[in-house]
């Protein structure tokens, strides 16, 4: 061949054309398998909110056929605001299909990016009960509810987001049509340490929290402890995982913050009405 | 293109092609012998089956970076054969990212970070260069199948005794029979007593583990000793 392969002016096409080509190629791969995995990101969402329901029906769904059975068991779905009033024009039944684009669906709305966006920057300064009173200025954060029906019996989920020892950690939290007992609850997270951390999303760590109630005989929200094995605490609590604090503490966190806000709700008109609406 | 002409056609399996897949195995294993890739035989050996797709997708980076290597190798511009090197890697590497994101997407969670780290597996760079850009692709191709093989061989032998001792399943079935809260909630081993040995689930246990096999595999063949 006659090119001088070490001349510079032929490394620079080399690169060129190379950095086009696997450009080109990776954009291609990108594109056409998206749509596959924006789905299973999609219904893995719908699978944990059946999972969190807590009934023995919908426990077993899988991924794959999480994204029909959605609409069948989940009857409606809305947007709260920071004080537990339902935003309006978000009140959507199921005849409204999942819509991820819509601001108005309350499946659509990003909580990680809502929690790294407003809540993680407070988390510094303020913690406990410091920060849901300082979160209570933060008017842009959205708390999607959605409300189920198993064989007649009405059901709240409500997803929850927070922080673990390397990365996020989220759940959602079943609620009986009472709006105080947990009736199922699933957890998961993005990188928490395997055997330790990551033990939250097993079903014996979630279990815990069935039949535990938010509220107690006077009414008041006690947020469900999730304290080291063996800590006496007066208030519902569950066990944490032994090695696993810095999780464990964030799904405490998540549920405590999260879970007040719903119950305002369930305080207020609209959720009363909520509640003993079947 | 007067190269095509083959003077003598060297059979595909030919002794020096099947040594290019058995060497790796044993005598020239590129994590106990040359203590390349040691980074995610730590990391991602707590499960079998991660351990598993894990060393799928090296297997399938390395062959396949290892023939584009080589089918480019009289192409490559010697200043930046690195660079175009790992242009190749990084750019398999991310379709197996997204492939399993869109075909496995359990496991692909699992393995979480470690696929983008493929990149870095010294094994892949180590063979492109020290192999695929001086041998013709075929030979090249087998490389690449010996050293992933080699490569799994360690990562799913160190899973099965972590995942077997530190959680007690095999690819997420009980071996031991189940733990429950109490002794008498337990069943097989544990209900005599029997605890999972947290330590298997973090990384050190690995090398204790990848420690024991070099051992093994070096007092079973003595030529592998290095002289004192």
């Amino acid at each position: 061949m006659g090119i001088n392969k070490d001349s510079n002016a032929y490394t620079v096409i080399f690169s060129t054309a190379m950095v086009v080509i696997v450009g080109g190629l990776l954009a291609f791969v990108s594109t056409s398998l998206k749509p596959l995995q924006e789905d299973n990101v999609r219904n893995e969402k719908k699978q944990l909110i059946l999972k969190a329901i807590g009934s023995e029906e919908t426990k077993s769904i899988t991924r794959e056929d999480a994204g029909e059975q959605f609409e069948k068991y989940v009857v409606e779905r809305l947007i709260l605001d920071y004080e537990g009033n339902i935003i309006e024009g978000t009140r959507l039944t199921n005849e409204t299909p999942v819509d991820i684009k819509s601001a108005e669906d309350a499946f659509a709305v990003d909580l990680t990016k809502e929690y790294k966006k407003f809540v993680q920057p407070l988390t510094n300064k303020y913690v406990g009960s410091d920060l849901v009173d300082e979160l209570t200025k933060e008017t842009n954060i959205h708390y999607p509810l959605f409300i189920c029906e198993v064989n007649d019996k009405k059901h709240f989920v409500i997803p929850v987001m927070g922080k673990g020892l390397w990365a996020g950690v989220w759940g959602y939290i079943g609620l009986e049509s009472d709006g105080r007992t947990i009736s199922g609850a699933v957890f998961d997270h993005k990188s928490e340490t395997p055997g330790l951390g990551a033990e939250i999303s097993k079903d014996f760590f979630s279990d815990q929290f069935i039949e535990k109630t938010i509220v107690d005989e006077t009414g008041n929200y006690t947020p469900v402890k999730v304290v080291k094995p063996g800590t006496g605490v007066t208030q519902p609590y569950v066990d944490g995982i032994s090695g696993g604090t810095f999780t464990s503490v964030g799904v405490d966190e998540m549920m405590n913050r999260t879970l007040s806000v719903y119950h305002k709700f369930f305080q207020n008109e609209s959720g009363k009405e909520l509640l003993t609406k079947i | 293109m007067s190269e095509v002409a083959v003077k003598e056609k060297e059979p595909l399996f030919s002794k020096k092609n099947k040594k290019l897949i058995t060497d790796p195995l044993n005598d020239t294993n590129p994590v106990t012998i040359q203590v390349l890739g040691i980074c995610s035989a730590l990391a991602v050996t707590v499960k079998m089956d991660a351990a598993l797709v894990m060393s799928m997708a090296v297997l399938a980076v390395l062959i396949i970076g290892n023939v584009i290597v080589s089918l480019m190798r009289n192409m490559i511009p010697g200043k930046i054969r690195i660079i175009v090197q790992l242009v190749v890697v990084a750019a398999l590497v991310i379709i197996v990212d997204q492939v399993l994101k869109a075909f496995v997407y359990d496991v692909s969670k699992q393995l979480s970070v470690f696929v983008g780290l493929i990149i870095t597996n010294c094994i892949i760079m180590g063979r492109l260069e020290a192999f695929a850009l001086a041998n013709k692709p075929w030979a090249s191709a087998l490389d690449g199948l010996g050293n992933g093989i080699g490569y799994g061989v360690i990562l799913v032998v160190v899973a099965f005794f972590k995942e077997l001792f530190g959680s007690g399943t095999l690819l997420g079935f009980e071996i031991f029979g189940s733990q429950g809260k109490t002794l008498a909630e337990s069943t097989g081993l544990y209900s005599m007593g029997y605890e999972n040995n947290g330590m298997m689930l973090l990384p050190p246990s690995s090398l204790v583990l990848v420690a024991i096999y070099i051992w093994i595999q070096k007092s079973r063949n003595p030529s592998l000793q290095e002289a004192h």
